[in-house]
């Protein structure tokens, strides 16, 4: 220990060492921790049309509009090691053409300190709905969830969905008037 | 100057201390690769680069990855993809998914602080993403103290330092 190098390389060793296990234990006292909570979904509104996808793949799709009501509290879900949650509410259904189809309508990221008790009405969309195809029409089970991904301080990235789901009958017949 | 004392250093090291010197360096090199079998992943722990998933993410940061092929693509899943013709993984949230029967799939990704989708950012023409272009997915976190990790000296033997590299 006798050069300025070898003292700021021990001291260096050493302090990595503390934090390992300053993160191992901010980790494993929040690891197994319940995260679902229960939640709330109301859709009001549905409307259809098929249009060009002009956010990607320019072919004719479906195009679907819904709004929307959540109602959640998720105050439990903070704890000291919880820096932000990351919410969105997907539309999970079957087509013709995909098995499964999983589209992302709205997220919203909640940090800790701010409001987490959501009561939220008539909400759109914030994504365009587009299928990948024409499997929308008709569709008599899309089922909305909502879902958050917990960001921790330090630890697991868990993806938790809330208990409470929507399922939402599509119409059988295109919108033409200009409305949403 | 700096160097030179450095190099006395080592010569005056004996035998001993060299085995000693190498058996850490192995057993940090066997930890690393032994994380690479476990998680699947070629880079288990990588440096947030950009601040595309900010606040989630910030620059300086410590992801661990996995890159397990039979994991299914769900949504609000963070994975790493790379773009073709491109060196540098990307870091993002999946926002859509259209699996078929076989299990082919195509999806869509978001930075989280980003105002629109990645279609930019693929190859031109290119409107999804597939298994083939995923190289691991996001399971652990760490923050850290901000752009610490990404000033460090590379130098060879200097402890565990250079175990960590940057790739986003």
């Amino acid at each position: 220990m006798n050069t300025v190098l070898s003292r700021a390389n021990s001291l260096f060793a050493f302090s990595l060492s503390v934090m390992a296990a300053l993160t191992f234990g901010c980790f494993i006292t929040t690891a197994f921790k319940e995260r679902s909570v229960a939640v709330r979904l109301a859709v009001s509104r549905v409307t259809l049309k098929n249009v060009e996808d002009f956010t990607g793949p320019r072919e004719r799709s479906d195009l679907g509009f819904i709004t929307f009501d959540i109602t959640a509290d998720l105050q439990t879900i903070f704890d000291w090691n919880v820096k932000q949650l990351f919410l969105y509410l997907s539309a999970e259904y079957s087509t013709k053409n995909n098995a499964l189809n999983q589209v992302v309508l709205w997220d919203k990221i909640i940090l800790r300190g701010d409001n987490p008790k959501l009561l939220l009405k008539d909400m759109k969309s914030k994504y365009y709905f587009f299928d990948d195809g024409n499997g929308l029409k008709g569709n008599r089970n899309v089922t909305l969830t909502l879902s958050w991904n917990v960001v921790p301080n330090a630890g697991i990235l868990p993806l938790v969905t809330g208990s409470g789901h929507v399922s939402v009958p599509f119409p059988d017949a295109y919108e033409t008037t200009k409305s949403y | 100057m700096l160097s030179l004392d450095f190099l006395d250093d080592v010569r005056r090291m004996n035998k001993r201390q060299v085995l000693n010197f190498g058996m850490i360096v192995s057993s940090a090199l066997m930890i690393w690769k032994g994380l690479m079998v476990v998680t699947g992943s070629e880079s288990p722990i990588v440096v947030v680069l950009s601040g595309s998933m900010e606040p989630a993410f910030h620059r300086g940061d410590l992801l661990f990855l996995t890159n397990r092929i039979e994991d299914p693509i769900r949504v609000g899943e963070i994975v790493v993809f790379r773009i073709e013709g491109r060196e540098i993984p990307i870091v993002h949230r999946v926002l859509k998914i259209h699996e078929k029967q076989s299990g082919d799939i195509k999806f869509l990704t978001k930075g989280d602080n980003n105002a629109v989708d990645d279609r930019g950012l693929y190859k031109q023409g290119q409107h999804w993403l597939e298994k083939k272009d995923v190289v691991g997915r996001a399971r652990g976190y760490h923050c850290l103290l901000q752009g610490f990790l990404l000033h460090l000296p590379k130098q060879p033997g200097a402890g565990h330092s250079d175990i960590i590299r940057g790739l986003m």
